[in-house]
């Protein structure tokens, strides 16, 4: 049999550490405001660590404000597929939109990113790990952006098969696996004792006409892991400000006063694209 | 000699079926596996066939399942073996819906809600009009592919609008004629229209209309990056026919694209060495939605 699992082996950086609980934040996309709030609610509910899955920018204002919140809190990252365009100083984001509407607006806000990301910044995310696993109690947590064969695979709820997880549990040895990318939260016990947690994201809320963000927490327990999502609240009047001030456009800022996604959409999967208002 | 560059199987990500072989009730001037009513080169797959392909292919990984002919919905079985897909994986049907009336519809529905895995109806459609579908897709085709996605819409199924290159709107008008289609989708009661446009290859019936592949259209003596062999869709993806294993949906009826009798066999790379594939490369095509 040929390795089906497209996965590269090299890409995974492997912790010496066992932590307890630990906070697991998705998508920041320039949200340096909900970004600090989740670090300092995941410290107050005694989280031992904090990892982020990448994608620090797009979408919101001046990349450079995420950095200092990084450092402040210790938080450890892995590359999206942000990071590794930005760290190439490829043309575009290679978020793997297919609408050329979608394309467009992606593009608009990684020019932003690219041309305001100070050099230093543009080195330290250079320098992130693709992905991580480490201890969780007794289990094995994997991180990936997207999903551990590619950096830019969308693993919506409706559209990822029990099989496909499976089978990638076994190539990397994990018994849960964790993304983000897509933009929504979901968790499933693939098959008994195995668990997938697409841990959401704190740039934008999640489609559901709420302006609060998500991340995920994840605690060993004694017979399954405790996952918890985690409803984010933060000033978000404060990011239109900024955005208003960084003259980016109406419909991302639309997205951050409504709770509803305006660009984006072709992407979603009919039965998660019906959840939302366009 | 001649070289062609060989595409790994990087992973299996898609499964195809040609679930009602190469039997279709339109007969549409651009059809790239010539499908029609009298057309048996591929012939129907049976639950049972389906059911054990499923088996394996859900050993294998496989993430997602597409079904397509042909017409799908000629298939008896269609929603038996939709039925049984969604026990595994999200389901995507290639169709003409010119079956889907109230009572498919209905049945559809049911399944989109009894699984937690999406069911997508992909319908496809080559004009905004009478006048400029239906010299495409045939006679009256358009007011039935219009029930069809009127019935969808009814119980609340919002399926994707495939569209070819051969529609006059987007051959004449580009981005505006893209325009055309939502508003049409709009007024048949979804309010969030999708559409899906997909080039054209230069085989099948659509060989007879655009004279096939030139010379130069060839990726002979080409060396492909691992960036440019993933977004070709043969690296993730087969096809199974009742008739054997294929490299992609586009190559069903060239004996070059059938790489075994059971989905195991096509574990191994494909030399890119037909024209289709010059198409896949040149217009980053994917049949995926």
């Amino acid at each position: 049999m040929p390795d089906l699992s497209g996965i590269s082996i090299p890409d995974i950086k492997k912790l010496d550490e066992t932590f307890g609980k630990v906070a697991l934040i998705g998508g920041v996309y320039n949200n340096h405001i909900a970004l600090e709030k989740a670090c300092q609610t995941a410290l107050a509910n005694g989280c031992e660590a904090i990892f982020c899955l990448g994608d620090l920018g797009g979408f919101g204002p001046s990349p450079n404000k995420v950095f200092p919140v990084l450092e402040k809190y210790a938080v450890r990252c892995i590359q999206g597929n942000y990071e590794e365009s930005l760290a190439k100083r490829l043309e575009d984001c290679g978020c793997g939109y297919t609408h050329p509407r979608d394309n467009h607006y992606a593009q608009l806000s990684y020019d932003y990113t690219n041309r305001n990301l100070t050099e230093e910044n543009r080195a330290r995310l250079s320098a992130f790990p693709r992905q991580i696993q480490f201890r969780l109690g007794s289990r094995t947590v994997h991180l990936c952006h997207g999903s551990p064969r590619r950096i830019n695979e969308f693993l919506w709820e409706t559209t990822t098969s029990d099989g496909f997880l499976r089978a990638t549990a076994d190539a990397i040895g994990c018994d849960i696996l964790c993304c983000t990318h897509s933009g929504l939260q979901w968790s499933r016990e693939f098959t008994p004792g195995k668990w997938i947690v697409n841990v959401g994201v704190v740039g934008r809320p999640s489609n559901d006409g709420e302006r609060d963000v998500w991340y995920a927490e994840l605690a060993e327990g004694a017979l399954q892991p405790e996952i918890r999502f985690v409803r984010v609240a933060y000033d978000w009047k404060g990011l239109v400000q900024e955005m208003t001030d960084e003259n980016l456009p109406a419909e991302f800022i639309e997205t951050i006063r409504s709770g509803w996604w305006t660009t984006c959409l072709e992407i979603l999967p009919g039965k998660e694209r019906m959840k939302g208002k366009y | 000699m001649s070289s062609f560059p060989l595409a790994p199987l990087w992973y299996l990500e898609t499964l195809w079926f040609q679930v009602s072989g190469t039997l279709c009730n339109l007969e549409c001037n651009h059809c790239l596996v010539s499908a029609n009513p009298r057309n048996k080169t591929h012939a129907m797959m049976t639950l049972e066939e389906v059911s054990s392909i499923l088996r394996e292919a859900n050993e294998l990984g496989v993430r997602e399942y597409y079904f397509t002919g042909g017409e799908p919905f000629l298939n008896r079985d269609m929603l038996a073996i939709l039925e049984e897909t969604l026990k595994y994986g999200p389901a995507n049907v290639l169709t003409n819906g010119t079956f889907i009336d109230e009572r498919v519809a209905q049945k559809l529905r049911v399944l989109y809600d009894s699984s937690r895995y999406s069911l997508e109806l992909r319908i496809s459609l080559d004009g905004t009009t009478e006048e400029t579908n239906d010299p495409i897709r045939g006679k009256g085709s358009f007011t039935r592919i219009l029930r069809g996605i009127r019935n969808l819409a009814t119980v609340g199924i919002n399926p994707v609008i495939t569209v070819t290159e051969a529609a006059p709107e987007l051959e004449r008008k580009g981005k505006e004629g893209r325009e055309e289609f939502y508003a049409l989708v709009r007024s048949l009661g979804i309010d969030r229209p999708r559409m899906k446009v997909l080039s054209l290859f230069h085989i099948g019936e659509e060989e007879g209309r655009s004279c096939g592949y030139k010379k130069h259209e060839s990726l002979e003596g080409l060396h492909l990056n691992t960036d440019e062999l993933l977004k070709l869709q043969c690296t993730t993806s087969r096809m199974m026919t009742h008739e054997g294993a294929y490299v992609c949906p586009i190559l069903v009826n060239d004996p070059a694209g059938r790489m075994g009798m059971s989905l195991r066999d096509t574990l191994k790379p494909f030399s890119l060495d037909r024209g289709a594939c010059y198409t896949c490369y040149a217009f980053g095509v994917t049949c995926r939605t």
